[in-house]
């Protein structure tokens, strides 16, 4: 089912420059931070310092009384309405009513001429709080008599999902070989450059618009309506320019989008609000903390028979996304290695911590780090090569997994040869000095999730009366260059060039509705709704060309801006005046739309069976690393990747995409993590929470992505997903190489200096017991 | 308003005569009175080099980098860097070289390499590793970025007929 290579195309398949990457490297791009309006005034959030407590009392007197204060809010100012992402697990409020759960949450809101003396009035908001006991360990939350985050949330489970495929008991059995272990991995941060930043206005018709950097406005929207009791036709959200999301704060709205709006309707003025990057790192969203176990039965030749996986997530004082994390978390166990018999119960569990949600990779990067973390293990114990281990479990194109994936192209096995080519691995595995090692890991991930709510896209397109290209669709470009893959599918389908299209960013007065830009779905959905839309319009060109020139439409092919009878090239008209003809003569316009819908295969969350995505892409890597047993510092010294994106429709973005998440995994693999003690964040700073720098990196000549080109039937010129499955595989493979180097397993993430020389020091104790890591 | 001093700022080969308070980093005045916003802020603790701009010819944070400070120097930002509203080579590099995605970091880099390339018009991969340690991309992993650098040092040197 992986069908050959096709690229008989113009525009699809060309490596092409970012859209807006003019503005961008000029300035001119529009953040929200960048925008100001008349009369803007500036707003603050006052955040409370306990990690659960009573507000007994706020008195905002003496903050209103500061000279340039225009308003101050709590959360009586609301309606009280609780909002979320998911029916079920609505416990957001804009402000804190009577409650707060963590350090960080929203207490009160401050308008103000300037940021300056929206800050100093901050101070003088007086509340008065009672403390209550908290709890921060998971673990120590879910035991009888814990404090409870939630009154009436038992035992402070925020959410579970159980589910059970084959006949797992019967397959553990019979097992030649069976293993468990536990991994732990951390909260990590988004960690994106552009703080959340908003403008909020209420006028005086009652409307309500916000200007915001958002990656999905149309949850924003249905969030904004429910939380301040509006119906949804007066409530506006338009996207700016997004400087970076990686998911988030940016997918919801936030408390500061509820108080620049209701201190617009206070004030009759905009107001806007602007994070910190104190606060961005202090406040909620973040990668689930997990504690993740892991036991797995195999035949003598390594064959996975059953998996049995038990989860505990952290998630915090609030549930976010959670609810969907934790069957997703399960269901990743899926891909990309053929598992006949799976068994999981995962808990998410409220704590008084930042609350936590998606990120990059969401739940699949957590899992792919145990599960090939293992895999490697269990090579070593039954003395099978690692490559050998994974081709022999690999998924094949055409399988259905035991939770009801249908796997359609999955060139996994390719990936894996194509990284053992790329990295040398023969020539490296065992034979590269002392303390430097080299590792293997994979990972896979979805294009696009069919959700119970809304699921689908849609696009529409105008073609202007000079030939070019207007299209809407309600996805975002987050810079991860959905406006260039977008048009460039526009293009190719009218025949006209990337620089033809005008792609808008959402409005949702004018764009159409969309669930927004996560799960790897932007290019697959919306990527079809835009072809479809474009096969509409040229449709409808082609009936007016045909007209005009006496020609047939079935014989008319759009290339170059023209329309032209292929059976006859004397016979052509611009497209131009094409449409100029049909608008001013017939008076028809080219107005056209497409929707994609994915199908209408539905998930039972409660089952945890079927089909959740139209198409699945599997990736493997491999990484070669020298550690300095000194000081437990580690050096990547190379890394070569490849994965199945399909049909890559910009070569150039798809790089970018795939090289982006391997470098933000070598953060969470080595260093990234939010410290917390008792709920504080102690390094709310990018000078202490540490992201990769451009030293991080591999020389150039020694990174490598490569892209085995599959043409997948459902996708948009055969397209798949690329943003999120490369970065999977890239924790174990730095786990198994720094394994490979020193004999040291690191299963607790990040795998940090103080922890790698701990483990050395720990081997060299135990050296002389017998002991699964002394294979040096 | 106590406080207030009077400064001459010269940003991007245009004079303005301003009176900050003395604590205002040039960043705000940029972004807030000059309304210039292409550079970014972001850390605003030198951490992720979003803000930078030239002062003289030399890539600084301007969130740690006082206004008042800023009197009688050679200011040029982001937007200096266009002539007659066309790209300057390095911009048309990262352009090209798909080293911008969100493009929060873009300005920031683009400035530094304007340094970086001044002081050392053929730096090494390593050198350029090192000039640009003050910075933070999260979107590409850096490999676009440097591959950009290297390509606007080398279409330079041709068109200085090196």
């Amino acid at each position: 089912m992986n069908s050959p290579v096709r690229n008989t195309f113009d525009v699809v398949g060309q490596p092409t420059p970012k859209k807006d990457g003019i503005p961008k490297a000029c300035g001119q791009a529009e953040y929200a931070d960048d925008l100001s309006m008349p009369g803007m005034l500036h707003g603050k959030l006052l955040r409370c310092p306990h990690a659960h407590a009573r507000i007994v009392r706020i008195d905002t007197t003496r903050a209103k009384a500061l000279p340039g204060v225009r308003a101050v809010i709590t959360g009586a100012d609301f309606p009280g309405v609780r909002y979320g992402n998911l029916p079920q697990t609505r416990d957001y409020l804009p402000l804190a009513l009577d409650v707060v759960r963590y350090i960080g949450e929203e207490v009160a809101a401050v308008a103000a001429v300037d940021e300056d003396t929206a800050e100093e009035a901050l101070d003088l908001i007086d509340v008065e709080y009672e403390p209550l006991p908290a709890v921060f360990d998971p673990d120590e939350a879910m035991k009888p008599g814990a404090p409870l985050v939630h009154d009436k949330v038992a035992n402070n489970i925020s959410a579970k999902t159980a589910f059970e495929f084959g006949k797992v008991d019967e397959a553990f059995t019979r097992a030649d070989y069976v293993r468990e272990d536990v991994y732990e991995t951390q909260p990590v941060k988004q960690g994106m450059l552009e703080p959340h930043a908003c403008i909020g206005l209420w006028d005086a018709t009652g409307k309500v618009s916000l200007w915001s950097c958002k990656m999905s406005p149309y949850v924003v929207w249905r969030q904004l309506a429910m939380g301040l009791g509006l119906e949804l036709r007066n409530v506006r959200v338009v996207q700016t320019v997004v400087g970076g999301g990686f998911s988030g704060g940016k997918q919801e709205a936030m408390p500061m989008d509820f108080c620049a709006v209701m201190l617009s309707k206070k004030t009759g003025r905009p107001v806007k609000i602007v994070h910190t990057m104190d606060e961005v790192l202090t406040i909620g969203h973040m990668r689930h903390p997990m504690k993740i176990w892991l036991r797995t039965a195999t035949d003598k030749s390594g064959r996975i028979l059953a998996q049995h996986c038990k989860m505990v997530a952290n998630g915090g004082a609030y549930s976010s996304i959670g609810g969907f994390s934790m069957y997703l978390a399960g269901a990743m166990l899926n891909i990309p290695y053929r598992i006949p018999n799976l068994r999981y119960e995962a808990y998410r569990v409220y704590t008084n911590n930042g609350f936590c949600g998606a990120l990059r990779g969401h739940t699949n990067t957590q899992i792919c780090f145990a599960r090939d973390s293992q895999l490697e293990l269990i090579a070593v114990d039954l003395g099978i090569d690692p490559i050998d281990i994974r081709h022999r479990n690999a998924l094949q194109p055409g399988d259905v997994t035991a939770n009801g994936f249908r796997i359609g192209t999955f060139a996994f096995d390719e990936c894996i040869d194509r990284v053992v080519q790329l990295s040398g691995w023969r020539e490296k595995r065992g034979r590269l000095p002392k303390y430097r090692g080299i590792g293997f890991g994979c990972g896979s991930h979805i294009s696009g999730a069919r959700l119970m709510g809304h699921s689908a896209s849609a696009a529409e397109i105008r073609i202007q009366e000079d030939g070019t290209v207007h299209l809407t669709t309600g996805s975002t470009d987050v810079g991860q260059g959905a406006d260039t893959v977008l048009s460039m599918i526009a293009a190719e389908v009218l025949g006209v060039s990337v620089d033809d299209v005008r792609y808008i960013r959402v409005d949702s007065d004018s764009t159409p509705v969309d669930p927004g830009t996560f799960g790897s779905r932007v290019t697959f959905f919306t990527g079809n709704a835009v072809k479809r839309a474009a096969e509409d319009a040229r449709r409808q060109l082609a009936m007016i060309a045909a007209e005009r020139l006496g020609a047939n439409p079935d014989d008319l092919v759009f290339r170059n801006r023209e329309i032209v009878n292929r059976h006859d090239d004397r016979q052509r008209i611009s497209l131009k005046e094409a449409v100029r003809w049909g608008a001013f003569q017939t008076g028809r316009l080219i107005i056209s739309h497409g929707t994609y819908a994915a199908g209408d295969e539905k998930i039972d969350f409660r089952t945890g069976h079927g089909n959740l995505s139209p198409a699945y892409n599997p990736s493997a890597c491999a990484v070669e690393v020298e550690v300095d047993p000194d000081t437990g510092q580690v050096k990547i010294v190379g890394f070569w990747g490849a994965d199945d994106s399909g049909f890559p429709i910009n070569p150039m973005g798809v790089k970018g995409q795939v090289i982006g998440a391997t470098v933000m995994s070598f953060g969470h693999a080595l260093f990234e993590t939010l410290i917390r003690i008792d709920g504080k964040v102690m390094n709310p700073s990018f000078r202490d929470y540490k992201m990769p720098l451009m030293t991080d990196i591999p020389r150039l000549a020694n990174f490598r992505h490569d892209n085995v080109i599959t043409f997948e039937p459902e996708g948009p010129f055969g397209a798949k997903e690329a943003g999120q499955g490369a970065g999977t595989g890239v924790i174990a493979a730095l786990a198994n190489a720094i394994y490979d180097a020193t004999g040291a397993r690191l299963n607790c993430l990040p795998m940090s200096p103080d922890r790698i020389l701990f483990a050395l020091r720990q081997k060299e104790e135990s050296a002389g017991a017998p002991s699964e890591v002394a294979a040096e | 308003m106590k406080h207030l001093m009077p400064i001459t700022l010269r940003v991007n080969g245009e004079i303005h005569e301003l009176l900050v308070p003395p604590w205002r980093t040039l960043l705000e005045v940029l972004r807030e009175m000059i309304g210039l916003t292409g550079a970014k802020r972001s850390c605003q603790e030198g951490q992720c080099g979003a803000c930078s701009v030239l002062v003289d010819g030399r890539s600084v944070n301007s969130c740690l980098y006082l206004a008042v400070e800023a009197q009688d120097k050679d200011i040029r930002t982001v937007e200096g860097l266009m002539q007659e509203g066309v790209l300057d080579q390095i911009q048309k590099s990262f352009v090209q070289k798909g080293a911008i995605q969100c493009g929060f970091c873009t300005p920031g880099f683009v400035v530094a390499t304007t340094s970086l390339l001044n002081e050392n018009p053929e730096p090494s991969e390593d050198e350029i590793r090192h000039a640009m340690v003050g910075h933070l991309c999260r979107c590409t992993g850096y490999v676009q970025i440097v591959e950009a650098i290297q390509d606007a040092a080398g279409q330079l040197k041709q068109q200085r007929g090196g």
